[in-house]
């Protein structure tokens, strides 16, 4: 029998919440189909219970259990929505739509995973995902989070921007001081490190896959809110706009400026 | 019981279309909905030529709303016959294309090549508060909006709806001067001209600084021109404007909508459309109403 692709609408349970770092948290939900077919790198739609609050937030998958048909959301309160998800506990329900965009394509060689902040999350999925020697390298302003989860799943490394931990600076001084080198880049985090990334990636040659975030309404390609501009015309768009959320969020760092 | 409506000429299977933009053409919610139970599908605004859009931010989300500024971001006209109306026809609903331009021309381009296009019905977006040129130019002028609908239908193939904007003194002026200028139906309302700003960047939250609220918020705004611009005209009307359920869907009817569309709920639920499809149903049993017909305009005083 075929596996049934596509997207799903669930009523999840939350299994159990809890704030892993100030305002940072981390939500395992009971959904079976959107478990099952998640992958790395992929996000859903989470709906608000209040009604005044239309739109869906999308949130990067942390982590797939499939077995036990749940997936982790770890994300940051910044708005009203995300508070509202934050004081929901154990047994309460949300409305999730997912999976959602492409994830990250698994290739097998020697790989930097680079999550900065709230872009940390995909990267564990990821980590786990792929059976190769990985540099993991994670760059916080301060509080670290997340950290135990990595153990095991690569090498890893920290960047913090005020010295507290690791090195002084970003990923890409956390790379140079380690002296680190990779054949392959995926990472997730904030627009500048993204930047970086992408001239870095140029400069040394390096395939590199970038994960996209931009406001969204219906998640799922219909509204084109959240576009973003491509180097060659995209093919459903046919203009040189690609939508993160069909398309995207994960996109070859030259195929996308910004 | 009969769901059935007459929109220019057009039988619905039921009065429930989508809101153009929010639903793309189609593909993408058909994951969520069953495209069959809907009584029209209502395109995202197609121009002559591909359009980019706006920068982003396009979308915020306000209180019991939302506001956008995708600047009608749409393929073109040749991508858009070649591939989402064929995706369209594997339906049993209608379909019903909007049309945007920049100018007279554009708009009459677009309408004559949809002219051999197995297509119901135009809607004209005259309404758009994102564009500069062309969209909400033409609809605020009763003397422009005359013209451009005469010129319209001097090329169309199909019925012509003229979508109205709310950002007007006197939306019945407007609707009376679509009227004259030959419209088959009129469709109300386009978003309502908004702006968000965030205190503590202490900048504009869209990068176009204004954009078009929709959603819930804006529901009682559109009965009421709803309302007015029935009053005003003869011809059809298709209600839009926050509605989020069944029960707003038949308000919009007894303020003398002859069919609705669906808009920003899709986003809030991707079935919400056929929710309402039931939901209207439901309504029609409860109260023993035997044709969609005794429900439209039926509004009356306490």
């Amino acid at each position: 029998m075929q596996a049934r692709v596509g997207k799903f609408e669930e009523t999840a349970i939350i299994i159990r919440q809890e704030e892993i770092a100030d305002d940072i948290y981390s939500m395992w939900l009971r959904t079976d189909e959107i478990a099952s077919h998640a992958k790395a790198g992929q996000f859903v739609s989470v709906y608000c219970n209040e009604g005044s609050r239309l739109l869906p937030r999308p949130i990067s998958i942390c982590e797939i259990d499939k077995k036990d048909g749940a997936i982790r959301l770890v994300y940051r309160v910044a708005g009203k929505g995300t508070e509202e998800f934050s004081h929901m506990r154990t047994g309460m329900q949300l409305r999730v739509v997912g999976p959602l965009g492409n994830g990250f394509p698994l290739k097998h060689k020697k790989a930097f995973l680079i999550g900065g902040g709230i872009g940390i999350p995909p990267m564990l999925e990821l980590a786990k995902a792929l059976d190769c020697e990985k540099h993991i390298v994670l760059g916080f302003r301060d509080e670290l989070f997340l950290l135990e989860d990595f153990q095991g799943k690569g090498q890893i490394y920290i960047a913090t921007e005020d010295g507290s931990a690791g090195t002084e600076g970003n990923v890409l001084d956390a790379i140079r001081e380690n002296g680190l080198s990779a054949d392959i880049i995926y990472a997730c985090g904030p627009t500048p490190m993204l930047r970086a990334l992408k001239e870095y990636a140029a400069k040394n040659q390096i395939e590199c896959w970038i994960s996209m975030e931009e406001r969204m309404a219906c998640g799922i390609g219909a509204c084109l809110a959240c576009v973003c501009k491509s180097k060659e015309k995209d093919a459903h768009t046919n203009v040189k706009n690609k939508r993160i959320c069909k398309e995207g969020p994960v996109f070859r760092a030259e195929e996308v400026e910004f | 019981m009969n769901m059935k409506v007459d929109l220019c000429g057009v039988t619905l299977n039921n009065p429930v279309m989508t809101a153009s933009g929010t639903f793309g053409a189609g593909e993408e919610y058909s994951e969520f909905v069953d495209l069959n139970r809907l009584g029209a599908v209502v395109t995202k605004g197609v121009a002559n030529v591909p359009w980019e859009g706006n920068p982003t931010p396009r979308v915020a989300e306000v209180y019991g709303g939302m506001l956008n500024a995708i600047g009608l971001q749409n393929p073109g006209i040749d991508i858009f016959i070649e591939r989402d109306i064929p995706f369209l026809k594997k339906y049993d609903t209608k379909i019903v294309v909007n049309v945007c331009g920049h100018t007279t021309e554009e708009y009459v381009e677009v309408v004559e090549r949809l002219a051999d296009q197995p297509v119901d019905l135009l809607e004209i977006n005259i309404s758009c508060p994102n564009v500069r040129e062309g969209g909400i130019a033409f609809g605020q002028k009763p003397e422009m909006v005359e013209q451009i609908t005469k010129e319209i239908k001097k090329h169309a193939a199909q019925p012509v709806i003229m979508k109205l904007s709310p950002n007007v003194t006197d939306i019945g002026e407007m609707a009376r001067a679509a009227e004259a200028g030959g419209a088959d139906g009129l469709s109300l309302i386009n978003t309502i001209t908004g702006m968000k700003i965030d205190i503590d960047r202490r900048c504009f939250v869209l990068a176009n600084r204004t954009g078009g609220m929709s959603g819930p918020a804006v529901h009682p705004v559109a009965v009421r021109m709803v309302y007015q611009a029935a009053q005003a005209v003869k011809i059809p009307i298709v209600g839009m404007g926050g509605i989020m359920n069944a029960e707003d869907a038949i308000e919009m009817i007894l303020a003398g909508a002859t069919a609705i569309s669906v808009g920003t709920a899709n986003f809030t639920n991707p079935k919400a459309t056929m929710e309402i499809v039931d939901g209207i149903r439901d309504y029609m049993q409860r109260y023993q109403v035997k044709d969609m017909r005794e429900l439209i305009g039926a509004v009356h005083d306490r």
